[in-house]
Protein backbone atom coordinates (compact mmCIF):
# COMPACT_ATOMS: atom_id res chain seq x y z
CA UNK A 1 0.00 0.00 0.00
CA UNK A 2 2.56 2.21 0.93
CA UNK A 3 4.84 1.50 -1.83
CA UNK A 4 2.05 1.94 -4.51
CA UNK A 5 1.85 5.79 -2.94
CA UNK A 6 5.14 6.29 -3.41
CA UNK A 7 5.67 5.26 -7.27
CA UNK A 8 2.31 7.25 -7.84
CA UNK A 9 3.72 10.41 -6.14
CA UNK A 10 7.43 10.09 -8.24
CA UNK A 11 5.62 9.10 -11.53
CA UNK A 12 3.21 12.36 -10.59
CA UNK A 13 6.29 14.67 -10.22
CA UNK A 14 7.64 13.07 -13.33
CA UNK A 15 4.80 13.78 -15.44
CA UNK A 16 4.82 17.33 -13.84
CA UNK A 17 9.03 17.45 -14.79
CA UNK A 18 7.93 16.79 -18.31
CA UNK A 19 5.32 19.17 -18.42
CA UNK A 20 7.15 21.88 -17.16
CA UNK A 21 10.30 21.43 -19.11
CA UNK A 22 9.07 22.09 -22.39
CA UNK A 23 8.15 25.85 -20.84
CA UNK A 24 11.14 25.86 -19.48
CA UNK A 25 13.08 25.55 -21.96
CA UNK A 26 11.73 28.34 -24.07
CA UNK A 27 11.82 30.56 -21.61
CA UNK A 28 15.45 29.23 -21.18
CA UNK A 29 16.18 30.42 -25.14
CA UNK A 30 14.12 33.14 -25.43
CA UNK A 31 16.35 34.69 -22.61
CA UNK A 32 19.52 33.35 -23.92
CA UNK A 33 18.21 35.23 -27.27
CA UNK A 34 17.75 38.50 -24.87
CA UNK A 35 20.96 38.25 -23.74
CA UNK A 36 22.66 38.15 -26.37
CA UNK A 37 20.82 40.26 -29.01
CA UNK A 38 19.28 43.22 -26.92
CA UNK A 39 23.50 44.54 -26.25
CA UNK A 40 23.47 44.70 -30.08
CA UNK A 41 20.92 47.72 -29.69
CA UNK A 42 22.89 49.33 -27.30
CA UNK A 43 25.40 50.05 -30.56
CA UNK A 44 23.01 50.21 -33.27
CA UNK A 45 19.56 51.59 -33.27
CA UNK A 46 16.56 49.40 -33.83
CA UNK A 47 15.48 51.76 -36.56
CA UNK A 48 18.72 51.07 -38.78
CA UNK A 49 18.72 47.81 -38.18
CA UNK A 50 15.02 46.81 -39.37
CA UNK A 51 14.62 49.56 -42.02
CA UNK A 52 18.54 49.65 -43.07
CA UNK A 53 18.74 48.45 -46.60
CA UNK A 54 22.42 47.08 -46.48
CA UNK A 55 23.85 44.02 -44.81
CA UNK A 56 27.74 44.20 -44.59
CA UNK A 57 28.45 42.76 -41.67
CA UNK A 58 32.10 42.33 -42.50
CA UNK A 59 32.95 45.70 -43.79
CA UNK A 60 34.28 48.38 -41.88
CA UNK A 61 31.80 50.10 -40.82
CA UNK A 62 29.56 47.47 -40.96
CA UNK A 63 26.09 47.78 -42.02
CA UNK A 64 23.74 45.49 -40.84
CA UNK A 65 20.40 46.78 -42.06
CA UNK A 66 18.27 43.49 -42.21
CA UNK A 67 15.10 44.97 -44.42
CA UNK A 68 15.97 43.08 -47.36
CA UNK A 69 16.45 40.10 -45.20
CA UNK A 70 13.47 40.26 -43.53
CA UNK A 71 11.52 41.29 -47.41
CA UNK A 72 13.25 38.04 -48.52
CA UNK A 73 11.73 35.74 -45.72
CA UNK A 74 8.54 37.18 -46.57
CA UNK A 75 8.54 36.62 -50.32
CA UNK A 76 9.69 32.93 -49.90
CA UNK A 77 6.90 32.55 -47.08
CA UNK A 78 4.03 34.08 -48.91
CA UNK A 79 5.00 32.29 -52.07
CA UNK A 80 4.55 28.99 -50.49
CA UNK A 81 1.74 29.87 -48.72
CA UNK A 82 0.06 30.55 -51.72
CA UNK A 83 1.25 27.39 -53.36
CA UNK A 84 0.68 25.31 -50.79
CA UNK A 85 -2.47 26.84 -48.99
CA UNK A 86 -5.18 26.14 -51.86
CA UNK A 87 -3.25 22.76 -52.47
CA UNK A 88 -3.28 21.69 -49.10
CA UNK A 89 -7.02 22.44 -47.74
CA UNK A 90 -7.94 20.86 -51.42
CA UNK A 91 -6.08 17.95 -50.45
CA UNK A 92 -7.18 17.31 -46.72
CA UNK A 93 -11.42 17.62 -48.01
CA UNK A 94 -10.87 15.18 -50.94
CA UNK A 95 -8.62 12.88 -48.37
CA UNK A 96 -11.44 13.14 -45.65
CA UNK A 97 -14.85 13.89 -47.59
CA UNK A 98 -14.50 12.21 -50.95
CA UNK A 99 -11.77 9.48 -51.50
CA UNK A 100 -12.30 5.80 -50.86
CA UNK A 101 -11.30 4.13 -47.97
CA UNK A 102 -8.09 2.07 -49.51
CA UNK A 103 -7.00 5.49 -51.42
CA UNK A 104 -7.36 7.37 -48.32
CA UNK A 105 -4.80 5.05 -46.06
CA UNK A 106 -2.51 5.52 -48.91
CA UNK A 107 -2.69 9.48 -49.27
CA UNK A 108 -2.74 10.14 -45.95
CA UNK A 109 0.41 8.31 -44.95
CA UNK A 110 2.31 9.19 -48.51
CA UNK A 111 2.00 12.55 -47.51
CA UNK A 112 2.70 12.48 -44.08
CA UNK A 113 6.07 10.77 -45.47
CA UNK A 114 6.60 13.71 -46.99
CA UNK A 115 6.92 15.22 -43.46
CA UNK A 116 9.73 12.92 -42.76
CA UNK A 117 12.07 14.18 -45.44
CA UNK A 118 14.85 16.02 -44.19
CA UNK A 119 14.95 19.64 -45.59
CA UNK A 120 18.78 19.05 -47.21
CA UNK A 121 17.70 16.41 -49.27
CA UNK A 122 14.93 19.03 -50.50
CA UNK A 123 17.10 21.60 -50.66
CA UNK A 124 19.27 19.74 -52.94
CA UNK A 125 16.83 17.98 -55.15
CA UNK A 126 15.74 21.65 -56.22
CA UNK A 127 19.49 22.78 -56.64
CA UNK A 128 20.09 20.31 -59.30
CA UNK A 129 16.09 19.63 -60.72
CA UNK A 130 14.08 22.78 -60.35
CA UNK A 131 16.64 25.51 -60.17
CA UNK A 132 18.10 24.96 -63.92
CA UNK A 133 14.34 24.01 -65.39
CA UNK A 134 12.79 27.75 -63.40
CA UNK A 135 15.64 29.88 -65.43
CA UNK A 136 14.86 28.47 -68.83
CA UNK A 137 10.88 28.19 -68.02
CA UNK A 138 10.26 31.70 -67.23
CA UNK A 139 13.31 33.07 -69.13
CA UNK A 140 15.15 34.52 -65.89
CA UNK A 141 18.90 35.10 -65.57
CA UNK A 142 19.24 32.78 -62.69
CA UNK A 143 16.97 29.59 -60.93
CA UNK A 144 18.27 30.27 -57.55
CA UNK A 145 15.24 32.52 -56.99
CA UNK A 146 12.69 33.53 -54.18
CA UNK A 147 9.94 31.50 -56.14
CA UNK A 148 12.11 28.31 -56.48
CA UNK A 149 12.32 28.42 -52.64
CA UNK A 150 8.82 28.83 -52.31
CA UNK A 151 8.20 25.90 -54.26
CA UNK A 152 9.88 23.53 -52.52
CA UNK A 153 9.64 25.15 -49.58
CA UNK A 154 5.10 24.22 -50.16
CA UNK A 155 6.08 20.86 -50.45
CA UNK A 156 7.24 21.07 -46.82
CA UNK A 157 4.59 23.13 -45.62
CA UNK A 158 2.07 20.73 -47.16
CA UNK A 159 2.10 17.81 -44.59
CA UNK A 160 1.42 20.10 -41.54
CA UNK A 161 -1.64 21.56 -43.31
CA UNK A 162 -2.83 18.74 -44.62
CA UNK A 163 -2.77 16.83 -41.65
CA UNK A 164 -4.33 19.52 -39.02
CA UNK A 165 -7.10 20.73 -41.75
CA UNK A 166 -7.66 16.75 -42.37
CA UNK A 167 -8.61 16.57 -38.38
CA UNK A 168 -10.42 19.90 -37.99
CA UNK A 169 -12.71 18.48 -41.21
CA UNK A 170 -13.28 15.31 -39.98
CA UNK A 171 -13.84 16.65 -36.72
CA UNK A 172 -17.35 18.60 -37.66
CA UNK A 173 -20.07 16.59 -36.36
CA UNK A 174 -21.90 14.16 -38.89
CA UNK A 175 -25.15 15.73 -37.76
CA UNK A 176 -24.54 19.03 -39.46
CA UNK A 177 -23.60 17.29 -43.20
CA UNK A 178 -26.75 14.89 -42.61
CA UNK A 179 -29.22 17.81 -42.04
CA UNK A 180 -27.53 19.50 -45.32
CA UNK A 181 -28.32 16.11 -47.23
CA UNK A 182 -31.45 15.86 -46.09
CA UNK A 183 -32.60 19.63 -46.73
CA UNK A 184 -31.33 18.47 -50.38
CA UNK A 185 -28.07 20.07 -50.94
CA UNK A 186 -25.42 18.31 -53.00
CA UNK A 187 -22.25 17.09 -51.47
CA UNK A 188 -19.85 19.75 -53.15
CA UNK A 189 -22.80 22.34 -51.32
CA UNK A 190 -22.45 21.05 -48.41
CA UNK A 191 -18.51 20.70 -48.50
CA UNK A 192 -18.53 24.38 -49.35
CA UNK A 193 -21.55 26.02 -47.56
CA UNK A 194 -21.68 23.73 -44.18
CA UNK A 195 -17.97 21.87 -43.64
CA UNK A 196 -15.69 24.62 -44.83
CA UNK A 197 -16.78 27.41 -42.71
CA UNK A 198 -17.12 24.84 -39.31
CA UNK A 199 -13.88 23.53 -39.90
CA UNK A 200 -12.74 26.93 -40.68
CA UNK A 201 -10.89 27.70 -37.40
CA UNK A 202 -8.69 24.55 -37.92
CA UNK A 203 -7.82 25.19 -41.48
CA UNK A 204 -6.76 28.76 -39.98
CA UNK A 205 -4.37 27.18 -37.22
CA UNK A 206 -3.43 24.46 -40.17
CA UNK A 207 -1.96 27.10 -42.59
CA UNK A 208 -0.60 29.10 -39.54
CA UNK A 209 1.91 25.95 -38.56
CA UNK A 210 2.47 25.53 -41.95
CA UNK A 211 3.72 28.89 -42.34
CA UNK A 212 5.62 28.66 -39.19
CA UNK A 213 7.45 25.56 -40.43
CA UNK A 214 8.12 27.78 -43.63
CA UNK A 215 9.54 31.05 -42.27
CA UNK A 216 12.28 29.18 -39.94
CA UNK A 217 13.32 26.93 -42.65
CA UNK A 218 16.90 27.49 -43.18
CA UNK A 219 18.82 24.38 -44.98
CA UNK A 220 16.66 24.03 -48.58
CA UNK A 221 16.32 28.07 -48.37
CA UNK A 222 20.11 28.36 -48.14
CA UNK A 223 20.43 26.27 -50.92
CA UNK A 224 17.96 27.54 -53.59
CA UNK A 225 17.18 31.55 -53.18
CA UNK A 226 20.49 32.19 -54.08
CA UNK A 227 21.21 34.63 -50.74
CA UNK A 228 21.50 38.31 -52.47
CA UNK A 229 20.62 40.84 -49.59
CA UNK A 230 19.08 43.04 -52.08
CA UNK A 231 15.76 43.77 -51.51
CA UNK A 232 13.77 41.57 -54.15
CA UNK A 233 11.27 43.51 -56.90
CA UNK A 234 9.88 40.34 -57.70
CA UNK A 235 9.15 36.58 -56.74
CA UNK A 236 11.42 35.79 -59.64
CA UNK A 237 14.78 37.64 -58.09
CA UNK A 238 17.47 35.94 -56.04
CA UNK A 239 16.38 36.59 -51.61
CA UNK A 240 18.30 36.20 -48.76
CA UNK A 241 16.16 34.91 -45.86
CA UNK A 242 17.16 35.81 -42.32
CA UNK A 243 17.77 31.75 -41.11
CA UNK A 244 20.24 31.40 -44.24
CA UNK A 245 22.00 34.65 -43.06
CA UNK A 246 22.21 33.47 -39.14
CA UNK A 247 23.41 29.33 -40.46
CA UNK A 248 26.01 30.91 -42.92
CA UNK A 249 27.42 33.29 -40.96
CA UNK A 250 26.85 32.11 -37.19
CA UNK A 251 30.66 29.77 -37.89
CA UNK A 252 32.47 32.96 -39.15
CA UNK A 253 32.04 35.23 -35.98
CA UNK A 254 33.85 35.65 -33.29
CA UNK A 255 31.87 35.53 -29.63
CA UNK A 256 30.43 38.57 -28.55
CA UNK A 257 31.77 40.68 -31.58
CA UNK A 258 29.37 43.58 -33.23
CA UNK A 259 28.13 41.01 -36.43
CA UNK A 260 27.83 38.12 -33.62
CA UNK A 261 25.23 40.04 -31.46
CA UNK A 262 23.47 41.01 -34.65
CA UNK A 263 23.15 37.68 -35.55
CA UNK A 264 21.16 37.04 -32.69
CA UNK A 265 19.40 40.13 -32.87
CA UNK A 266 18.19 38.67 -36.20
CA UNK A 267 17.21 35.65 -33.97
CA UNK A 268 15.28 37.53 -31.85
CA UNK A 269 12.87 39.23 -34.72
CA UNK A 270 12.23 35.64 -35.82
CA UNK A 271 11.37 34.13 -32.35
CA UNK A 272 9.25 36.80 -32.49
CA UNK A 273 7.67 36.57 -36.00
CA UNK A 274 7.32 32.83 -35.41
CA UNK A 275 5.76 33.43 -31.55
CA UNK A 276 3.28 35.87 -33.35
CA UNK A 277 2.24 33.08 -35.57
CA UNK A 278 1.79 30.47 -33.12
CA UNK A 279 -0.50 32.55 -30.79
CA UNK A 280 -2.65 33.30 -33.78
CA UNK A 281 -2.74 29.76 -34.40
CA UNK A 282 -3.40 28.62 -30.78
CA UNK A 283 -5.73 31.42 -30.72
CA UNK A 284 -7.92 29.53 -33.82
CA UNK A 285 -7.40 26.13 -32.32
CA UNK A 286 -9.21 27.09 -28.82
CA UNK A 287 -11.81 28.37 -30.70
CA UNK A 288 -12.27 25.13 -32.52
CA UNK A 289 -12.56 23.15 -29.29
CA UNK A 290 -15.60 25.24 -27.82
CA UNK B 1 7.31 -7.33 -9.00
CA UNK B 2 9.89 -5.92 -6.95
CA UNK B 3 11.88 -8.67 -7.75
CA UNK B 4 11.86 -7.88 -11.42
CA UNK B 5 12.70 -3.95 -10.67
CA UNK B 6 15.91 -5.21 -8.69
CA UNK B 7 17.07 -7.52 -11.42
CA UNK B 8 16.79 -4.46 -13.97
CA UNK B 9 18.28 -2.61 -12.28
CA UNK B 10 21.18 -5.16 -11.65
CA UNK B 11 21.60 -5.14 -15.33
CA UNK B 12 21.23 -1.66 -16.14
CA UNK B 13 23.91 -1.26 -13.53
CA UNK B 14 26.35 -3.66 -15.13
CA UNK B 15 25.67 -1.84 -18.74
CA UNK B 16 26.60 1.77 -16.79
CA UNK B 17 30.03 0.44 -15.19
CA UNK B 18 31.11 -1.24 -18.72
CA UNK B 19 30.03 1.47 -20.54
CA UNK B 20 31.99 4.00 -18.27
CA UNK B 21 34.97 1.35 -18.26
CA UNK B 22 34.94 1.41 -21.75
CA UNK B 23 34.83 5.48 -22.50
CA UNK B 24 37.24 6.37 -19.89
CA UNK B 25 39.98 3.56 -21.68
CA UNK B 26 38.71 5.19 -24.89
CA UNK B 27 39.65 8.47 -23.32
CA UNK B 28 43.10 7.68 -21.83
CA UNK B 29 44.01 5.92 -25.68
CA UNK B 30 43.14 9.54 -26.84
CA UNK B 31 45.02 11.53 -24.62
CA UNK B 32 48.89 9.42 -25.36
CA UNK B 33 47.94 9.74 -28.74
CA UNK B 34 49.46 12.75 -31.10
CA UNK B 35 46.58 15.28 -32.48
CA UNK B 36 46.40 18.38 -34.42
CA UNK B 37 43.06 20.07 -35.11
CA UNK B 38 43.09 22.94 -38.31
CA UNK B 39 40.03 24.67 -39.30
CA UNK B 40 39.61 26.94 -41.91
CA UNK B 41 39.56 27.87 -45.61
CA UNK B 42 37.66 25.97 -47.90
CA UNK B 43 40.07 26.75 -50.85
CA UNK B 44 43.13 25.13 -49.57
CA UNK B 45 41.22 22.55 -47.33
CA UNK B 46 42.37 19.67 -49.85
CA UNK B 47 45.56 20.77 -49.95
CA UNK B 48 46.32 20.66 -46.27
CA UNK B 49 44.44 17.19 -46.22
CA UNK B 50 46.95 15.76 -48.85
CA UNK B 51 49.79 17.30 -46.70
CA UNK B 52 48.37 15.50 -43.65
CA UNK B 53 47.83 12.20 -44.84
CA UNK B 54 51.64 12.13 -46.66
CA UNK B 55 52.82 13.27 -43.65
CA UNK B 56 50.84 10.68 -41.11
CA UNK B 57 51.31 8.13 -42.97
CA UNK B 58 55.14 7.84 -41.36
CA UNK B 59 53.29 7.88 -38.13
CA UNK B 60 50.86 6.14 -37.36
CA UNK B 61 50.08 7.82 -33.60
CA UNK B 62 49.40 10.96 -35.46
CA UNK B 63 45.69 12.11 -35.53
CA UNK B 64 45.39 15.61 -37.42
CA UNK B 65 41.20 16.47 -37.68
CA UNK B 66 40.70 18.70 -40.61
CA UNK B 67 37.34 21.27 -41.36
CA UNK B 68 36.47 23.74 -43.60
CA UNK B 69 34.55 26.86 -43.41
CA UNK B 70 36.04 29.43 -44.58
CA UNK B 71 39.17 31.66 -43.25
CA UNK B 72 37.23 33.64 -41.14
CA UNK B 73 36.12 30.63 -39.64
CA UNK B 74 39.74 29.39 -38.83
CA UNK B 75 40.33 32.93 -37.24
CA UNK B 76 37.33 32.35 -35.16
CA UNK B 77 38.53 29.07 -34.00
CA UNK B 78 42.31 30.16 -33.08
CA UNK B 79 40.62 33.23 -31.37
CA UNK B 80 38.81 30.43 -29.53
CA UNK B 81 41.34 28.50 -28.49
CA UNK B 82 39.56 25.54 -30.38
CA UNK B 83 42.49 24.43 -33.21
CA UNK B 84 46.09 24.43 -33.78
CA UNK B 85 46.34 25.67 -36.96
CA UNK B 86 43.85 28.29 -39.06
CA UNK B 87 43.85 27.56 -42.58
CA UNK B 88 44.11 31.24 -44.52
CA UNK B 89 43.25 32.85 -48.02
CA UNK B 90 43.89 35.81 -46.72
CA UNK B 91 46.26 37.28 -44.44
CA UNK B 92 44.92 37.52 -40.40
CA UNK B 93 43.63 41.03 -39.71
CA UNK B 94 44.39 43.63 -36.51
CA UNK B 95 41.32 42.92 -35.04
CA UNK B 96 41.69 39.13 -35.19
CA UNK B 97 45.19 39.31 -34.01
CA UNK B 98 44.22 41.63 -30.84
CA UNK B 99 41.09 39.32 -29.90
CA UNK B 100 43.52 36.61 -30.19
CA UNK B 101 46.07 37.87 -27.85
CA UNK B 102 43.40 39.40 -25.36
CA UNK B 103 43.10 35.35 -25.21
CA UNK B 104 46.43 35.13 -24.73
CA UNK B 105 47.31 33.25 -28.05
CA UNK B 106 49.87 34.16 -30.48
CA UNK B 107 49.22 33.44 -33.73
CA UNK B 108 52.41 32.59 -36.01
CA UNK B 109 51.95 33.26 -39.80
CA UNK B 110 53.45 30.70 -42.17
CA UNK B 111 52.88 31.67 -45.95
CA UNK B 112 52.63 27.92 -48.10
CA UNK B 113 51.92 28.52 -51.76
CA UNK B 114 50.22 30.68 -53.91
CA UNK B 115 46.59 30.90 -56.13
CA UNK B 116 45.54 32.23 -58.89
CA UNK B 117 41.88 33.50 -58.86
CA UNK B 118 40.33 33.21 -61.91
CA UNK B 119 36.86 35.01 -63.05
CA UNK B 120 34.95 32.62 -64.80
CA UNK B 121 31.81 32.38 -67.64
CA UNK B 122 29.64 29.40 -69.05
CA UNK B 123 31.55 27.78 -71.93
CA UNK B 124 28.57 29.71 -74.44
CA UNK B 125 29.37 32.79 -73.06
CA UNK B 126 31.07 34.31 -76.02
CA UNK B 127 33.13 37.02 -73.62
CA UNK B 128 36.70 35.79 -73.75
CA UNK B 129 38.23 38.59 -71.47
CA UNK B 130 37.84 42.04 -69.71
CA UNK B 131 40.21 44.95 -68.31
CA UNK B 132 40.48 44.71 -64.31
CA UNK B 133 37.90 48.02 -63.90
CA UNK B 134 35.73 45.94 -66.16
CA UNK B 135 35.71 42.76 -63.43
CA UNK B 136 35.54 45.45 -60.98
CA UNK B 137 32.35 47.02 -62.56
CA UNK B 138 30.49 43.91 -62.47
CA UNK B 139 30.77 42.52 -59.20
CA UNK B 140 29.93 46.42 -58.16
CA UNK B 141 26.90 45.99 -60.06
CA UNK B 142 27.60 49.24 -62.28
CA UNK B 143 27.73 47.23 -65.42
CA UNK B 144 24.30 45.17 -65.44
CA UNK B 145 24.29 43.72 -68.42
CA UNK B 146 26.13 41.12 -71.14
CA UNK B 147 25.48 43.35 -74.18
CA UNK B 148 27.90 45.94 -73.04
CA UNK B 149 30.29 43.53 -72.54
CA UNK B 150 29.61 42.24 -76.57
CA UNK B 151 27.84 39.57 -75.87
CA UNK B 152 23.71 38.67 -75.47
CA UNK B 153 21.15 41.17 -74.20
CA UNK B 154 21.00 39.40 -70.97
CA UNK B 155 21.55 40.12 -67.44
CA UNK B 156 24.74 38.86 -65.69
CA UNK B 157 23.99 37.09 -62.32
CA UNK B 158 26.79 37.70 -60.15
CA UNK B 159 28.25 34.89 -58.12
CA UNK B 160 30.18 35.70 -54.77
CA UNK B 161 31.56 33.89 -52.12
CA UNK B 162 30.04 34.29 -48.17
CA UNK B 163 30.72 36.73 -45.86
CA UNK B 164 33.21 34.80 -44.11
CA UNK B 165 35.33 33.26 -46.87
CA UNK B 166 38.96 34.70 -47.58
CA UNK B 167 38.11 34.63 -51.29
CA UNK B 168 35.61 37.12 -51.28
CA UNK B 169 37.57 39.14 -48.55
CA UNK B 170 40.52 39.01 -51.10
CA UNK B 171 38.79 40.01 -53.96
CA UNK B 172 36.91 42.61 -52.23
CA UNK B 173 40.00 44.19 -51.13
CA UNK B 174 42.11 43.87 -54.00
CA UNK B 175 39.56 44.04 -57.00
CA UNK B 176 36.97 46.33 -55.99
CA UNK B 177 38.25 48.20 -53.75
CA UNK B 178 42.19 48.33 -55.89
CA UNK B 179 43.83 47.43 -52.14
CA UNK B 180 42.90 50.69 -51.49
CA UNK B 181 42.33 50.24 -47.12
CA UNK B 182 40.10 53.37 -46.89
CA UNK B 183 37.91 52.51 -50.30
CA UNK B 184 34.40 51.85 -49.10
CA UNK B 185 33.11 50.05 -52.19
CA UNK B 186 31.34 47.16 -51.94
CA UNK B 187 29.77 43.73 -53.79
CA UNK B 188 26.53 44.51 -55.80
CA UNK B 189 23.76 43.67 -53.09
CA UNK B 190 22.74 41.68 -56.11
CA UNK B 191 25.42 39.84 -55.91
CA UNK B 192 24.64 35.90 -55.02
CA UNK B 193 26.47 34.71 -52.25
CA UNK B 194 27.03 31.28 -52.31
CA UNK B 195 28.26 28.68 -50.15
CA UNK B 196 30.96 27.02 -51.41
CA UNK B 197 33.72 27.32 -54.69
CA UNK B 198 31.68 24.42 -55.82
CA UNK B 199 28.37 25.63 -55.54
CA UNK B 200 29.29 28.76 -57.61
CA UNK B 201 30.90 26.28 -60.12
CA UNK B 202 27.94 23.82 -60.33
CA UNK B 203 25.69 27.16 -61.10
CA UNK B 204 27.52 28.64 -63.91
CA UNK B 205 28.15 25.43 -66.05
CA UNK B 206 24.35 25.26 -66.27
CA UNK B 207 23.98 28.86 -66.15
CA UNK B 208 25.42 31.34 -69.53
CA UNK B 209 24.31 34.37 -67.73
CA UNK B 210 26.34 33.41 -64.53
CA UNK B 211 29.74 35.17 -63.81
CA UNK B 212 32.02 33.86 -60.67
CA UNK B 213 35.14 33.48 -59.30
CA UNK B 214 37.02 30.49 -57.66
CA UNK B 215 40.68 29.34 -57.47
CA UNK B 216 42.19 27.83 -60.29
CA UNK B 217 42.17 24.48 -58.81
CA UNK B 218 38.64 24.37 -59.93
CA UNK B 219 38.99 24.72 -63.51
CA UNK B 220 37.19 22.39 -65.51
CA UNK B 221 35.90 21.92 -68.82
CA UNK B 222 32.42 22.83 -68.08
CA UNK B 223 33.68 26.59 -67.40
CA UNK B 224 35.65 29.00 -69.09
CA UNK B 225 38.24 31.03 -67.81
CA UNK B 226 38.05 34.88 -68.02
CA UNK B 227 41.56 36.66 -69.65
CA UNK B 228 41.86 39.68 -67.43
CA UNK B 229 43.98 42.58 -68.26
CA UNK B 230 45.67 44.96 -65.33
CA UNK B 231 44.13 47.81 -67.46
CA UNK B 232 43.28 49.11 -70.76
CA UNK B 233 45.93 48.39 -73.44
CA UNK B 234 48.19 45.66 -71.82
CA UNK B 235 48.01 42.09 -72.57
CA UNK B 236 45.04 39.59 -71.62
CA UNK B 237 46.38 36.98 -69.78
CA UNK B 238 44.65 33.45 -68.93
CA UNK B 239 45.25 32.22 -65.33
CA UNK B 240 47.32 29.68 -65.35
CA UNK B 241 50.41 28.26 -63.05
CA UNK B 242 53.16 29.86 -64.84
CA UNK B 243 51.19 33.41 -65.36
CA UNK B 244 50.89 33.18 -61.55
CA UNK B 245 54.36 32.37 -60.36
CA UNK B 246 55.56 34.91 -62.93
CA UNK B 247 53.16 37.79 -61.45
CA UNK B 248 51.53 38.21 -64.75
CA UNK B 249 48.21 37.60 -64.13
CA UNK B 250 46.98 40.01 -62.14
CA UNK B 251 44.44 38.14 -59.71
CA UNK B 252 47.04 36.07 -57.26
CA UNK B 253 46.82 35.93 -53.35
CA UNK B 254 49.43 33.96 -50.74
CA UNK B 255 47.88 31.23 -49.12
CA UNK B 256 48.37 30.79 -45.63
CA UNK B 257 48.77 28.53 -42.38
CA UNK B 258 48.36 30.10 -38.85
CA UNK B 259 49.81 28.31 -36.19
CA UNK B 260 48.28 28.96 -32.51
CA UNK B 261 52.14 28.48 -31.11
CA UNK B 262 55.32 28.82 -32.38
CA UNK B 263 56.32 26.13 -29.89
CA UNK B 264 54.07 23.63 -30.46
CA UNK B 265 56.52 20.64 -32.09
CA UNK B 266 53.60 18.32 -33.86
CA UNK B 267 52.49 21.65 -35.43
CA UNK B 268 56.26 22.88 -36.83
CA UNK B 269 57.11 19.63 -38.20
CA UNK B 270 53.82 19.22 -40.44
CA UNK B 271 54.00 22.65 -41.73
CA UNK B 272 58.04 22.04 -42.46
CA UNK B 273 56.97 19.09 -44.13
CA UNK B 274 54.32 21.50 -46.32
CA UNK B 275 57.01 23.78 -47.03
CA UNK B 276 59.75 21.22 -48.11
CA UNK B 277 59.86 20.11 -51.47
CA UNK B 278 58.05 17.30 -51.39
CA UNK B 279 54.78 19.67 -49.56
CA UNK B 280 55.27 22.00 -52.33
CA UNK B 281 55.06 19.23 -55.32
CA UNK B 282 51.86 18.70 -53.83
CA UNK B 283 50.78 21.89 -53.92
CA UNK B 284 51.37 22.13 -57.52
CA UNK B 285 49.59 18.79 -58.16
CA UNK B 286 46.26 20.22 -56.42
CA UNK B 287 46.77 22.88 -59.17
CA UNK B 288 47.88 25.86 -57.11
CA UNK B 289 50.97 27.81 -57.33
CA UNK B 290 54.52 26.95 -55.26
CA UNK B 291 56.03 29.35 -53.34
CA UNK B 292 58.99 28.59 -55.65
CA UNK B 293 59.86 26.77 -59.17
CA UNK B 294 61.22 23.63 -58.49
Amino acid sequence: MFSRKVTDSIIEKLIFASGIAAILLVSLIFFFLLREGLGFFSEYSIKDFITGHFWYPTSKPAAFGILSLIMGSLFVTLGAAVIAVPVGVMAAFYISEVAPVSVRDVLKSGIELLAAIPSVVIGFIGMVTLVPLVRVMFDIPTGLSAFSGSLMLAFMAMPTIVSISEDAIRSVPWTYKEAALSLGATKWQTMYRIVLPAAAPGILAAVMLGIGRVIGETMAVMMITGNAAAIPESIFDPVRTMTATIAAEMGETVKGSMHYKGLFAIGLVLFVITFIINFIADTFLNRVKK
Amino acid sequence: MKNRVIRISVVALCFLTFGCSKESRDNAALAKSKSIQIKGSDTIVNLVQKWAEDYSSTDASLNIGITGGGSGTGFAAIINGTCDIAMSSRSIEEAEIKQAEGNKIHPFEYKVGLDGLMVIVNPKNPVVQLTLDQVRNIFMGNIKNWKELGGPDKKIVILSRESNSGTHMFFKEHVIRKGNKKSKDEFSPKALLMSSSQAIVNEISQNPNALGYVGIGYMSAELKAIAIAKKKGDKFVSPDIDSVLSDKYPISRPLFLYASSKDNKLVNALIAYALSDQGQKTVRKLDFVPLRKL
